[in-house]
């Protein structure tokens, strides 16, 4: 499959303001969002329910309106133009698959509407559905499909016309687990063989990590922290993005220096110097946010705890434990032939500070 | 961080800018609003407001409220308009009943046989499948001066029938079905627990029914009650052939016109007749049809134990069963009416009013009819799903208008809307015709439309308008925007979208529009008896004037071909659906 001309998308201080229908009140669904997404890149929307993704990505499509700000495809300003003549593609969370007509109708929808002669439209739509693995079912209606088939219907309708922008609102919330992890690998793989630069919503962590090359994380209409999954897992800009993504400990403290991005912390007395974002001063009250799997329990170490709770799971040892008045969740991976501590026992508190960030 | 809530007023300017641009780079929707807001301008609120001025203009032009105040001293009118409230008030109160009645039976009591739910099914479809009048028509020829029971049974020589007493019995049974089947809905949504629940507490079914099932149905019956209220008032062929001397607005009306009495006077009783059903409309429309809605919701979550008790089943049986056998009855007595040679007196049996339709008006008033029924169905159908799906799926300044236009037409009485099409295009729009000497007015004047079969076919397609878009909007709900959205969004413009899209999503309910609006053209005649003229021909007239002048035998046969043509075309609308409607692949709620 040939790919065109990759084109990179910038939002420039979107915000978008909606009534509320019971209150009356206006309110900012998207609150100055700036993004600026690289021409191919796969770009992931991640945030709770409500908080703007959906609306953000309607206004990429040219569904909604933005109230304040600009958008931008390639060089070109797109606010006025009708969804029609914008160059993406969106796959819906209900698919939205034209029940009217067969599979291959379906995909081959958008090649009719851009004039590609009869035999030119096979070729484009068996290649697709060859590539999404759906051969041998364009004949069949949609609702004689599975939803993991409906979904796939989905995708290949909206990569047969090459978009330079696809758009994906939860694409795969309708489906199982299982099946939800094949489909994500799968969407990824297709995205990086056609090379459209992708925006794809959801408010599920693990998917976002595992499909994206820049997770934007979303609150209440603003963005909260937009980097790699990495930056965001370890180095979350505050407490909510930590608490969002995955799990977090927080051993709270008083942040006694702060030079560049190093910052000390001093918790139940004990300074440790770790990562630190630049929003804070001295003297403030800080935590340092560590994840479970980068702390574990041994006989000497920096914090003393005490066990409350210590559970086997088989891929680790399940540990909460007591540092001060900070709860702090632990999963020690490869637990044989470790010593196990149990509830009631005095035990240290091991991690590496580099791992930690003070929030 | 805190989402703001206040904003100033000019930053949603930007979004509403960018909406009004995108709106104009969308040429084709900016062209069918303009086609449908010229169109129902034109024929729907020009013609009710050119009876407005009308009313309110003296002879030479000026304005003058003497027309309004001679109207309502002059007492034809005054006659006429109580004579209207209390046939609606006592027609509404006993068709609410009737159907009541049947919508209690059907839903609650156990019945032995299916005999009863057929012949419920039955007296349901007949009002739609027939015209407006059979019901006058056979209860005239059985209890009218030359009736068979009152006259060939009983020697009487009696017009008791004439009058209210055959309204009400007339039009009772013609609207009872829509409320019975109104009714029969909202009681399958009422769940039974809750009336279980009175039962247990030792409450007896009587007491049941009066303190918890009528209290839940009070605002659907305040609808169904105001629907007929208002059907009852509209009415013109039924007061025309059994009224007798029994005016009412509709009929007066119709006799200031046709007797060449004062015109201006009866603009102004079209005038009043339009804002009561208007007033009634609306009182239903914003206020109860919003209660009825709120009060009933969800279907019930289980069946309901009926009641088998036979001191209950079988008097109320009984009389439901008595009135549908009697009601059918009267739809049959059309047909064999049609085939004796002089009804009242001489009972043998002949063709001779088959022959006798076809020698008198020839075949012109089918062919016309049908004619014209043919070629309005297939655009008011497609006009009312364009309405449709602009009301529910876009966003544009003139939307309102659109919707309450089409919307306020069903309240327009067919009478109303005859003489308004007469006093708006007789001499041309704005009556601009009369500047130019007789004959020679240019085409822009639509003086041109009056008197011609094209006038019927608007007034056709503005009486099924309100119903085929209700109806689409109902389907187009169901619809959801994201599949429109899906097309959008893959390149198509809004043409293409409702084109490709929508109208094959809806086309069952296209085509049902299809044949509603058939069937309602040609059985019409309230709306077109004052257009009918030697050009245009129409069976209802014919049927309409056949039974004024007693020839029963001819009546019934123009009704009985009638009905075979509706028939015919529904049948053809239910092979129609099966084979290629869209209920094959698109799940629907009963
Ligand atoms: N058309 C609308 N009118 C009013 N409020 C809306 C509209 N669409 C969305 N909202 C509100 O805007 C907020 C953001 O919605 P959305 O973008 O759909 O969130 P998400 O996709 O992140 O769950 C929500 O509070 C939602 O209720
Ligand atoms: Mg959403």
């Amino acid at each position: 499959m040939e790919t065109k001309k990759k084109k990179g998308i910038v939002l420039d201080h979107i915000s978008k303001i909606y009534q509320d229908p019971k209150t009356k009140k206006e309110f900012y669904a998207v609150n100055d969002v700036s993004l600026n997404i690289e021409p191919g890149e796969f770009v992931t929307l991640l945030g709770p329910s409500g908080c703007g993704k959906t609306t953000t990505l309607r206004m990429i499509a040219g569904f909604e309106s933005p109230d304040i700000g600009e958008i931008y495809l390639g060089e070109e300003k797109i606010n006025e133009k009708t969804p029609d003549k914008r160059d993406t593609a969106m796959m819906f969370q209900n698919y939205a698959l034209f029940p009217h007509m067969n599979v291959f109708d379906n995909v081959a929808y958008g090649l009719k509407l851009r004039g590609f002669k009869k035999d030119e439209i096979r070729e484009k739509v068996f290649a697709i559905l060859d590539l999404v693995e759906l051969k041998g079912m364009e004949n069949r209606m949609t609702n004689q499909l599975s939803g993991g088939q409906q979904q796939r219907v989905a995708l290949a309708r909206a990569l047969v016309v090459q978009p330079s922008v696809l758009l994906f609102d939860e694409p795969l919330s309708n489906l199982d687990a299982n099946l939800r992890v094949q489909m994500r690998t799968e969407i990824r793989r297709i995205q990086q063989e056609v090379g459209s630069t992708a925006v794809y919503v959801t408010h599920d962590q693990s998917e976002a990590m595992s499909i994206s090359d820049k997770i934007v994380v979303m609150n209440k209409g603003v963005i909260a922290q937009m980097g790699t999954p990495t930056e965001i897992y370890y180095r979350p800009a505050s407490e909510f993005v930590a608490s969002f993504i995955g799990e977090a400990n927080y051993l709270r403290g008083t942040l006694i220096s702060l030079d560049g991005e190093n910052g000390v912390i001093e918790v139940l007395g004990r300074q440790i110097e770790a990562f630190c974002h630049q929003d804070k001063n001295p003297g403030d009250d800080a935590a340092l946010m560590l994840r479970p799997e980068s702390v574990t329990l041994g006989d000497e170490g920096a914090l003393p705890a005490r066990v409350v709770l210590s559970c086997f799971m088989g891929a680790y040892q399940n540990y909460h434990v007591m540092v001060g008045d900070n709860l702090i969740k632990i999963t020690d991976y490869n637990p044989k032939g470790k010593k196990i501590y149990a509830v009631g026992d005095q035990a240290w508190l091991r991690f590496n500070p580099s791992d930690g960030t003070i929030l | 961080m805190e989402a703001k809530t206040v904003t100033p007023q000019d930053y949603r300017s930007q979004s509403k800018k960018l909406d009004r641009k995108k709106f104009w780079n969308d040429p084709i929707l900016i062209a069918m609003i303009v086609i449908m807001v010229f169109f129902l301008t034109l024929f729907i609120v020009y013609p009710l407001v050119m009876l407005l001025s009308e009313a309110l203009r003296s002879s030479d032009g000026h304005f003058t409220l003497d027309t309004i105040k001679e109207t309502l001293n002059y007492v034809t009118f005054k006659t006429a308009f109580f004579n209207t409230l209390k046939l609606g008030l006592i027609v509404g109160v006993t068709s609410t009943v009737v159907g009541m009645l049947f919508a209690y039976i059907d839903v609650y009591v156990k019945t032995k046989t299916k005999i009863l739910a057929g012949l419920f099914n039955v007296v349901a479809t007949m009002p739609v499948v027939s015209p407006p009048f059979v019901l006058s028509l056979s209860l005239i020829m059985l209890f009218g001066r030359t009736g068979f029971i009152t006259k060939s049974l009983f020697g009487l020589r009696t017009s008791g029938i004439y009058g209210l007493t055959g309204l009400i019995i007339v039009q009772t049974l013609t609207f009872f079905p829509v409320c019975y089947l109104t009714f029969k809905g909202l009681l399958k949504n009422i769940d039974p627990s809750i009336e279980e629940a009175a039962r247990d507490i030792g409450a007896s079914r009587m007491k049941v029914f009066t303190s918890v099932t009528l209290p839940l149905m009070l605002p659907g019956i305040g609808n169904a009650f105001l629907v007929t209220f208002i059907e009852s008032i509209a009415d013109f062929a039924n007061p025309m052939i059994i009224g007798g001397n029994y005016d009412t607005l509709a009929t007066s009306i119709y006799l200031q016109i046709t007797g060449s009495l004062n015109k201006n006077i009866a603009s102004a009783m079209a005038l009043f007749l339009l804002l009561l059903t208007m007033a009634l409309f609306l009182l239903q429309k914003y206020w109860l049809e919003r209660k009825a809605t709120a009060t009933l919701t969800g279907k019930a979550a289980r069946g309901r134990i009926l009641i088998e008790d036979k001191g209950v089943r079988i008097p109320l049986s009984i009389l439901a069963g008595a009135v549908s056998i009697f009601v059918i009855g009267l739809y049959v007595l059309i047909p064999i009416g049609s085939l004796f040679n002089l009804w009242g007196y001489d009972y043998s049996l002949t063709f001779k009013w088959y022959e006798y339709t076809f020698a008198s008006g020839g075949a012109k008033q089918y062919t016309d009819s049908i004619t014209l029924a043919l070629i309005s169905a297939p655009i008011t159908s497609l006009m009312s799903m364009l309405i449709a799906w602009m009301v529910v799926k876009k966003k544009f300044a003139l939307k309102g208008y659109i919707e309450l236009v089409s919307m306020m037409a069903m309240a327009v009485p067919g009478i109303v809307l005859g003489i308004a099409y007469i006093r708006g295009f007789v001499t041309g729009v704005f009556h601009v015709a009369e500047l130019f000497p007789r004959g020679q007015a240019p085409f822009w004047t639509l003086q041109g439309l009056y008197g011609t079969g094209a006038l019927v076919v608007l007034v056709f397609i503005v009486r099924s308008l309100p119903v085929g878009t209700r109806n689409g909007i109902a389907a187009l709900r169901q619809i959801d925007k994201s599949i429109e959205e899906a097309a959008t969004d893959l390149g198509a413009n809004s043409g293409k979208v409702f084109t490709s899209i929508t109208l094959p999503l809806i086309k069952d309910s296209f085509i049902s529009g299809l044949i509603t609006s058939f069937v309602r053209s040609i059985t019409a005649i309230s709306a077109v008896i004052l257009l009918v003229n030697p050009r245009v021909n129409l069976i209802t007239y014919q049927i309409s004037e056949s039974a004024n002048k007693g020839y029963y035998g001819a009546a019934c046969a123009a009704a009985t071909i009638l009905i075979l043509i509706v028939y015919a075309a529904i049948l053809l609308l239910q092979i129609f659906t099966k084979y290629f409607g869209t209920s094959r692949y698109i799940k629907r709620e009963e």
